[in-house]
């Protein structure tokens, strides 16, 4: 077990965020709010989750672990929608059906698959798991999303050009479906490549801080890396045909004026 | 052949056109008229099915736009836009592009034809260019050679000769109009600014009224 940590040490910890602010004042920076309460919120949001998951934990009952991994679920669709620039109506919903496919099914494989958890919802291993894969679906589901919606905008003129030579909607979105699925799936691409040597991963890390040998922490960050690379690409993937059927409709039409900017929407 | 019924269309709650009717039938060059932002390109869009109908209906051979297979409709009503859009490869392989689509995947690529449309576009050197350095005028007449070659039924011209000179635009006007002449059912949508281009290019004028 690692060493517990008193809440006097923690408050040590935060006094590391005074040179931040020291910074900040000398130089100018004007950031000296939002560095503050920027800490003060990460320290409340995980205390509190410290909270609700210790009580879920001594609950050992399936309900409360469901209904924390939908609500995380229903916060990353959410936020996998914050960074387009452009959305169209429905837009929130192809976003959590995405993500929440995607890393349910991934999650449930890894669970009861991989691992062989026994119960499946035991919250130990479920709700960690989930919020890492959640965490990397919704990078992917949102890269996918933005580029996606500003490549149809983009690349308007060469996709109504296809249509107009006869494509089928599916032909003449194919260039933009492409490279909005690769473009969801590079942050896990090059994490993998670099994995071990310019990163050190935070669960592994955090295994091997709690007592856990080295070999085990780093089977674990195997599976974990597996689970999430395919649960971001399927997300990816997801997300991307969903929108494209919001914004090419049945007459193989694109309907570009569903699209809005960020305000509108 | 092909037919327009009470067509409207509304951009930003003003009505541009309302109850609008028109007629094509083989071997009419019809130019459509109007001041600009009358919606002269939209109604070209909404014939070709790139924009939904807001009222009426369209008709192509006895069969309404809505009831087609919009690849199958598109390859008979055939939209050349202003400014034509093209990928990053060369002449000869934005002309073959079309002919690698589901539609037309029982036809194969006519180099000849291609060649000899070029030639007497007066650009037999065109095909190995890269389209990234074409010109407007080039583009055009690059998307004009592209559309012949596909054989459609009714060719909508955009503005689709604006970008060429004054020779150019009067070897493309001769081609399209040997084009209309060579098939059996073959017919040409104008819409163009330069009213001595109107005079010669069409038989009949549709003009499209503000509201």
């Amino acid at each position: 077990m690692s060493v517990p940590i008193s809440p006097v040490q923690l408050l040590l910890a935060a006094l590391l965020m005074l040179v931040s602010v020291l910074l900040s004042w000398r130089l100018r920076l004007n950031l000296g709010r939002q560095i503050v309460v920027a800490s003060v919120r990460m320290t409340v949001q995980l205390l509190l989750v410290g909270l609700i998951l210790g009580w879920v934990f001594a609950l050992r009952h399936p309900l409360p672990v469901v209904g924390i991994g939908l609500v995380m679920t229903v916060l990353a669709g959410q936020a996998a929608v914050g960074r387009s620039s452009r959305r169209y109506p429905g837009i929130y919903l192809d976003s959590f059906l995405a993500v929440f496919g995607s890393s349910f099914l991934l999650n449930g494989l890894a669970l009861s698959g991989i691992l062989q958890v026994r119960p499946w919802f035991e919250a130990q291993y479920a709700v960690p798991i989930l919020g890492m894969v959640l965490g990397n679906t919704l990078t992917g589901v949102s890269l996918s999303l933005d580029r996606f919606t500003s490549d149809v905008v983009k690349e308007r003129g060469e996709i109504e050009a296809l249509l107009a030579l006869g494509a089928t909607r599916w032909e003449a979105a194919h260039g933009s479906i492409m490279a909005a699925v690769r473009t969801g799936m590079i942050p896990v691409l090059n994490s993998m490549a670099v994995m071990g040597i310019v990163s050190l991963p935070g669960m592994m890390t955090g295994q091997i801080l709690a007592g856990v040998s080295p070999n085990t922490a780093v089977r674990y960050q195997i599976v974990i890396m597996f689970v999430l690379s395919a649960s971001s690409a399927l997300g990816s993937l997801a997300v991307t045909l969903l929108a494209f059927r919001a914004l090419f409709d049945a007459q193989d039409r694109l309907r570009a004026e569903r699209l809005m900017g960020k305000k509108q929407a | 052949m092909l037919s327009a019924s009470d067509l409207r269309r509304t951009v930003g709650g003003r009505v541009l056109w309302q109850g609008l009717n028109l007629q094509v039938q083989a071997g009419d060059r019809l130019a459509v008229t109007g001041p600009s932002g009358s919606g002269k390109s939209l109604l070209l869009r909404a014939l070709a099915g790139l924009d939904p109908l807001e009222t009426g209906e369209v008709v192509l051979q006895g069969r309404s736009q809505s009831r087609w297979p919009m690849p199958e409709y598109r390859s008979q009503v055939m939209y050349l836009p202003q400014r034509p859009a093209f990928g990053q490869g060369t002449v000869l392989a934005e002309l073959r592009r079309p002919f690698g689509l589901k539609v037309h995947s029982g036809r194969s690529f006519p180099l000849d034809e291609a060649e000899r449309w070029l030639a007497a576009l007066g650009r037999p050197d065109f095909l190995n260019l890269s389209v990234t350095t074409l010109s407007g005028g080039e583009g055009q007449l690059l998307a004009l050679v592209r559309a012949l070659l596909l054989s459609p039924s009714v060719l909508l011209l955009d503005e689709a000769t604006a970008s060429l000179d004054p020779d150019a635009t009067h070897t493309a006007e001769i081609a399209l109009d040997q084009w209309c002449a060579a098939g059996p059912a073959r017919a040409l949508v104008w819409v163009s600014h330069d009213p001595a281009q109107r005079a010669r290019v069409a038989t009949r004028e549709l003009p499209v009224v503000p509201q």
